[in-house]
């Protein structure tokens, strides 16, 4: 059978496709805009990019935000990887309920309420104990970490209920301590799985404005926080550039993460 | 006999649930023993509790005379094949073979000696850089065999271990696995639901149902001499009928048959309810009067079902109830016919009355 090119099913995949990314694709292609207003196409140009990248404040931000997206995804990864393996191997322990309920809740907690509420704890850790007096890049890893490892645990927890447990088993059977089974058996298994947790946190880390806002300091500012600023100062074409680099970027990132993560929810 | 494997009193429940039930067996130096069951008879979980992989709730389970009821599976001398195989999915296959080695402190030659003489043992010599999402079931199942005889554990503990192999890849495995016990003399405890399976590589038996083992013997024993209906029914194809022990000595009265029928071996009082089971290859099926036979049932054949090498009958007799006869075709004579009156006889040695 031919597919009908026009079928209803494909119109309406084709008007969603349309919804979620022509304005990305507008943005793009008005960053090689010749003119200096953003709106008014005059020719092709990459001078924008040029301008981008001689601009200091936008280079410094994007340096933090990368650091912080690198830290703060490494953090979750290591925590959120810890809290699905307890969540998929450790059986009906005691406060199991509460704990899925607590990983869980970043994933639909406001970024507004994560954001305000982190800032309060920092401001009362300083005021109590002088940590992390004036905030800065620490506090950003350490609020991103907090909501990002919730989708690492998420993704192990998966790949590990969708993993057999008598291939641990087996390993015990062969003589292997506890210890060694998780080292040898349980690890490697769970790699794709915490790769693509590592992929999407940096990701998500690397495009958040709200929590950022909230905890970072007077010399920790991040490319969305620039971005963000710079439009309310009125839209500049560089910013479009930077915008297409962002996407770009997260795009890539978005694809590696399924690509790894592809082996992640399948067995062997 | 020194038993290898001594199960006291195990019991293990999931919830309500008495998994397994009371069992006490003994598995013996050099046997090839087989649980034979239904699926959720507490076959496997038995044969986990020995590799250690559950706990029992009560009982104990000693190996080589050792209690090891509370050690952990990797502290126990006895080594487990899954029913899934469960190969390491990023480990090849001489990676798989050698990780039990290595947990032992094997390394170097000493190792790679071990695993090629595993791999070798089931002839997958050539192919140890493998991974397993390269193999065959046929091949899989023989990594993990070789991981389990890379350990030269005491014993073998097999999970259903033919289930994903096709027909005749089984038969000669079957085949491969006795000769392999016999070269090693390694004692094999193998779970299978499939009674021809356990019938042709178990030394013993042991069938078991509802958590219980209901009888442990030799496969012959169990075929010719169930201790009960439940048995009777699970091994083979079989008649059975309920009867009544008659009021002439050594006889049961059947109703489904319309008569006495003479039996050999004690009886119970007269009055008392039994089952009486007759194999179908013990019936002879004649198209004319049989003289001289000491059960003689005359009916009519309502279904034949072809084998090949025999017919099943299915024979309604006047007073009702049907007979399962196996007609085989060895003698050239022409088959058998729907609606056809037959003559059935069996000797009185055939006849094993049982519990009711």
């Amino acid at each position: 059978m031919t597919p009908r090119r026009f079928s209803a099913a494909n119109i309406v995949l084709g008007a969603g496709l349309a919804f979620l990314y022509l304005p990305l694709v507008v943005v793009m292609i008005y960053s090689f805009n010749a003119s200096r207003l953003v709106t008014v196409w005059t020719g092709f140009s990459a001078e924008w990019y040029g301008a981008l990248l001689a601009d200091r404040q936008i280079l410094d931000a994007a340096g933090n935000s990368l650091m912080v997206a690198l830290f703060s995804a490494t953090l979750a990864a290591i925590l959120g990887t810890a809290a699905g393996y307890a969540l998929a191997r450790f059986g009906r322990f005691r406060g199991r309920t509460a704990l899925t309920g607590v990983i869980a809740a970043p994933l639909v907690l406001p970024d507004v309420i994560a954001g305000l509420s982190l800032l309060l704890l920092f401001v009362a850790f300083e005021q109590a104990f002088t940590w992390m007096p004036g905030r800065g890049i620490l506090t950003i890893v350490i609020a991103h970490a907090g909501f990002t490892m919730a989708y690492v645990a998420v993704i192990v927890q998966a790949r590990l209920a969708g993993m057999a447990r008598d291939v641990e088993e087996a390993a015990a059977d062969l003589g292997a301590q506890p210890f060694t089974v998780f080292l040898a058996i349980t690890l490697p298994m769970m790699r794709p799985a915490i790769a693509a947790g590592w992929l999407l946190a940096f990701v998500l880390s690397l495009d958040d404005l709200v929590i950022a806002s909230f905890v970072s300091g007077p010399q920790s500012t991040t490319l969305p926080m620039v971005v963000y600023s710079s439009i309310r100062l009125g839209v500049s074409p560089k910013i479009n550039a930077l915008a297409t680099i962002l996407i770009v970027v997260t795009l890539a990132l978005l694809t590696a993460a399924a690509w790894i993560g592809r082996g992640a929810f399948k067995q062997k | 006999m020194s038993s290898v494997i001594r199960i006291d009193a195990v019991t293990k429940r999931f919830g309500s649930v008495a998994a397994v039930d009371g069992v006490s067996l003994d598995i013996f130096e050099n046997e090839f023993i087989a649980l034979l069951g239904a699926s959720g008879c507490g076959k496997t979980t038995l044969l986990r509790i020995v590799a250690g992989l559950e706990h029992p709730d009560t009982g104990r389970i000693f190996i080589d005379g050792k209690d090891m009821t509370g050690e952990a599976p990797y502290a126990r001398p006895v080594n487990m094949m899954f029913q899934s195989y469960a190969l390491f999915p990023h480990m090849t296959v001489a990676g798989n073979v050698a990780f039990g080695l290595k947990q032992d402190g094997l390394s170097g030659a000493a190792l790679e000696e071990r695993v090629k003489d595993a791999l070798v043992a089931v002839e997958m010599a050539g192919l140890g850089e493998r991974k397993p999402h390269q193999l065959s079931g046929g091949q899989r199942q023989r990594v993990a065999l070789a991981r389990c005889l890379a350990k030269r554990p005491r014993v073998l503990l097999l999970d259903e271990p033919m289930a994903a192999l096709d027909k005749h890849l089984r038969e000669r495995t079957q085949l491969e696995l006795m000769a392999l016990r016999a070269r090693l003399g390694i004692t094999f405890v193998v779970v299978t639901h499939d009674q021809s399976e356990a019938m042709a590589m178990a030394d013993r038996v042991a069938v078991m149902d509802g958590g219980r083992i209901l009888q442990v013997d030799t496969p012959r024993n169990i075929y010719e001499r169930p201790a009960n209906a439940r048995v009777a029914g699970f091994f083979g194809d079989i008649n059975l009928w309920s009867a009544v022990v008659g009021d002439r000595p050594g006889t049961v009265r059947v109703p489904a048959l319309g008569f006495e029928m003479p039996t050999r071996g004690l009886l119970p009082p007269s009055g008392t309810a039994v089952s009486v089971a007759v194999r179908p290859e013990r019936i002879a099926m004649s198209r004319a009067p049989l003289s001289g036979a000491e059960h003689a049932v005359t009916g009519t054949v309502q279904e034949t079902v072809y084998l090949g090498t025999a017919s099943t009958c299915f024979v309604k007799t006047q007073a009702g109830g049907t007979v399962r006869v196996l007609a085989p075709h060895a003698d050239g004579a022409s088959a058998f016919n729907k609606g056809e009156t037959v003559h059935l006889s069996w000797p009185s040695t055939a006849v094993t009355v049982l519990d009711a």
